[in-house]
């Protein structure tokens, strides 16, 4: 299709042949135009944010929890370094964006304009790529591109910046059919002499362990749906990292928990002892190795990654496979049926009893209490009376975080939306406004902490505005937790500023908005305080008052391997847990 | 176990990239953002056509972080192929110096005769001073400046080296 337009047409007229239905942004004066071509039409929703770090991260959640692209229009200067958290977190979580900024007009870049900045060169190492527009007729093509950057390959954020004046600009607009890149083509099938390796490798084994993350989530829902084949066909067990929870059934007997520094002993355990590991679109994160020239020592370990980088990146493999998780466990699947590959059951049996060992240690043991309400209490009791719903859950960052991952348990991939790999505190409330749009009917909830909420709480007022009934559900023990954790174990119980002092009144503050505030702090009324909660169907400001002590345990302390956890029934370890080198680490 | 420390080697990468406004930022911005060493870089556009440069970077570092530039330079958006020209086989690399020295008398012959014996062209002469244009090897150079130091060196302008393979085959 070719056709004359303006620059700003052209952007809606990509966006809808992207089938993109929902964006999220805000109007400055260097998109205005945009904003305007916007107005002539109603086949793109946009929903107005209240800060653009907002923007970006309710495009995350929205694009995370629907496997599409997200899609996020901000102004120049202050609207596009607003939006660097979100690109950044988007980076290190590999969530598919494509963000577009204004930008002042070509012949003002460079004087220091009103509301410029080098937004390429900012975004420059926060993006997977990003483009400066000005030729009117390289826009069209670079609108297609970025939507085949953002989602092919390890998927990342895009931003497209363009001038004022090439949005005013008329030229040709050509459609995304035949507009293929000319050298980013990703390889997604497996090497198949190495799936074969792999398939021998795995069908030998004694002791094997399947160490999943985000990239199965990312590959797709037919991802998990092979995983789950591949685990049943074998019988091995499966844990995860924090980004991929989901993919595998948490009810399932072969699933061992998340694992890393707050995960399950026994998933840790298992990757300590294991002499097979095949890490499926997972990158070997500090959070997962602990220390890492004791990281599952006597193990033979594959890799399975779209991304070559990742590859020997920390930890070196024995076998990497480049490739997309969908095509190398499909493929995978037919290696293992076509040599009738028949594990060791033996040894499995054997293998299982020990993990059976380590589950009955029972890791995620936590003493309830009928004065005050503790923290996991609270998970579990949320946990319990909405799992049969159609849920998804995000989080903030930091103690509820953990908890959340530990004590809510998914049965599907998608539903878990959380910030793994840049820790942004802030991202749960806009997220799930995100997936709120993208899933109107289902029940969203963001598992918060009293700090981390405080960060983009303004976007309440977003969820009124477009009528979309988030539950905030703050598990409040007026410290940054995590942080005051963290001074318990390094810094002598100093808590140099991680008291949440000065605290809102988080129900008056729901009401302000407009929103619902319901408050809680007897173990006794918990239940029906979330049955209100959930049955609202209006955004809910859940003040839920917590335990101030609490820990977040198991832990494997910094600088330590898997095998020496700390356990909930001797947290004492804690005091002296971490050496010198260990305090260097975070 | 303590973790095995691999020593540095020398490695000289060769890449074809779109020659678009800020690429050479992209792959600069990445050794700086990761903490990989840059020891000499030189870019030029190679196809008017095409659109495509050169980047020649000479860099040091242990074998697995050799490799990890690699991979993370080969998924740049822009760049089409990354060689290794260290492994791949002797490359020919060359690097072209330009340097003024200033003297009069004995010390004037004596930079002459060594400019003579490296095959350094005189470009440029006044009468205290010269400037002297070399082609090699960067250690060739390197020796040629030390030997100028003591004779009145005023400064150095060095190009970066530039490789290609040897043989038949391209990249």
């Amino acid at each position: 299709m070719m056709r004359e337009m303006t620059g700003a047409e052209m952007v809606m007229q990509a966006l809808i042949d992207q089938g993109v239905e929902h964006m999220f942004g805000y109007p400055g004066g260097a998109v205005l135009p945009i904003y305007d071509a916007m107005f002539h039409q109603n086949q793109v929703k946009h929903i107005l944010v209240r800060h653009e770090q907002g923007a970006v991260h309710m495009a995350e959640g929205y694009a995370r929890s629907s496997g599409k692209v997200g899609v996020v229009l901000v102004t120049s200067g202050p609207g596009a370094t607003n939006a660097v958290t979100g690109l950044t977190d988007a980076l290190l979580d590999s969530i598919p964006l494509v963000c577009i900024t204004g930008q002042v007009p070509t012949h003002l870049i460079g004087s220091d304009a009103f509301q410029e900045c080098d937004t390429v060169g900012i975004t420059r190492p926060c993006t997977k790529h990003n483009y400066l527009v000005r030729d009117i007729n390289d826009l069209a093509r670079v609108m297609h591109e970025a939507f085949y950057v953002a989602q092919n390959g390890r998927p990342g954020p895009v931003v497209v910046d363009i001038p004022k004046d090439v949005q005013f600009a008329k030229g040709m607009y050509v459609g995304p059919e035949n507009i293929q890149h000319r050298t980013y083509q990703p390889r997604l099938k497996g090497d198949p002499e190495k799936i074969k390796t792999a398939v021998e490798m795995l069908a030998k084994a004694r002791r094997p362990i399947l160490y999943t993350g985000g990239g199965v989530i990312n590959s797709g829902p037919e991802a998990s749906r092979l995983l789950r084949e591949f685990a049943r066909l074998s019988g091995y067990p499966v844990t995860s990292t924090l980004m991929g929870l989901g993919a595998f059934p948490a009810s399932d007997r072969q699933w061992l928990g998340m694992l890393g520094m707050h995960g399950t002993y026994e998933a840790n355990m298992a990757m300590h002892d294991c002499d097979v590991m095949v890490c499926i679109g997972a990158r070997f994160d500090d959070r997962i190795t602990g220390r890492l020239d004791a990281f599952s020592p006597d193990s033979k370990k594959i890799h399975i990654d779209i991304d070559p980088s990742s590859i020997n990146k920390n930890v070196k493999v024995d076998l990497p496979i480049i490739g997309d998780v969908k095509h190398v466990l499909e493929d995978m699947l037919t290696v293992w049926r076509g040599m009738k590959a028949e594990p060791d059951r033996r040894a499995l049996a054997g293998w299982w009893s020990q993990i059976d060992k380590w589950r009955a240690r029972k890791s995620l043991a936590f003493t309830t209490s009928d004065r005050i309400i503790k923290p996991q209490q609270a998970v579990k009791a949320l946990y319990d009376q909405v799992k049969d719903k159609d849920v998804y859950i995000t989080t903030e960052v930091g103690q509820h975080q953990m908890w959340a991952a530990q004590h809510f348990h998914f049965e599907q991939p998608n539903r878990w939306m959380t910030s793994g790999g840049l820790g942004t505190m802030g991202y749960g409330l806009p997220a799930a406004i995100g997936v709120q749009v993208a899933h109107p009917d289902s029940l969203v909830i963001d598992i918060a902490g009293e700090a981390s909420i405080q960060m983009c709480l303004q976007e309440m007022s977003t969820a009124l505005q477009f009528d979309l009934p988030v539950k905030i559900f703050v598990l409040n023990n007026e410290y940054m937790g995590m942080v005051r954790q963290w001074q318990d174990l390094l810094h002598g119980g100093r808590y140099s500023h991680s008291y949440s002092e000065s605290l809102p009144d988080f129900v008056k503050l729901a009401e302000a908005y407009g929103g619902v505030g319901i408050r809680c702090s007897n173990p006794a009324d918990l239940d029906g305080a979330i049955h209100e909660m959930i049955n609202v169907n209006r955004p809910v400001l859940f003040d839920c008052l917590v335990d101030k002590t609490e820990n977040v345990l198991p832990m494997i302390p910094s600088g330590k391997p898997h095998n020496e956890m700390i356990m909930p029934d001797h947290p004492e370890a804690l005091d002296d847990a971490i050496d010198e080198e260990g305090k260097m680490l975070v | 176990m303590p973790p095995v420390i691999e020593p540095a080697e020398r490695h000289t990468l060769s890449m074809l990239v779109d020659n678009e406004p800020g690429v050479l930022a992209r792959i600069v911005g990445l050794f700086s953002g990761r903490g990989y060493n840059i020891d000499s870089l030189t870019v030029s556009e190679v196809s008017h056509a095409s659109h495509l440069s050169r980047i020649t970077v000479v860099t040091t570092g242990a074998p697995p972080i050799i490799e990890q530039i690699k991979s993370q330079l080969d998924r740049l958006v822009p760049v089409h192929r990354v060689v290794d020209l260290t492994v791949v086989g002797k490359a020919v690399e060359r690097e072209l110096a330009l340097i003024k020295v200033r003297g009069k008398g004995e010390l004037r012959q004596e930079a002459l005769l060594i400019a003579d014996s490296f095959r350094a062209r005189t470009v440029d002469t006044t009468l205290e001073s010269f400037v002297f244009e070399i082609t090699g090897k960067p250690e060739k150079i390197d020796q040629f400046v030390s030997l100028l130091e003591p004779l009145g060196l005023v400064e150095v302008s060095r190009t970066g080296v530039a490789a290609i393979g040897r043989g038949a085959e391209g990249m």
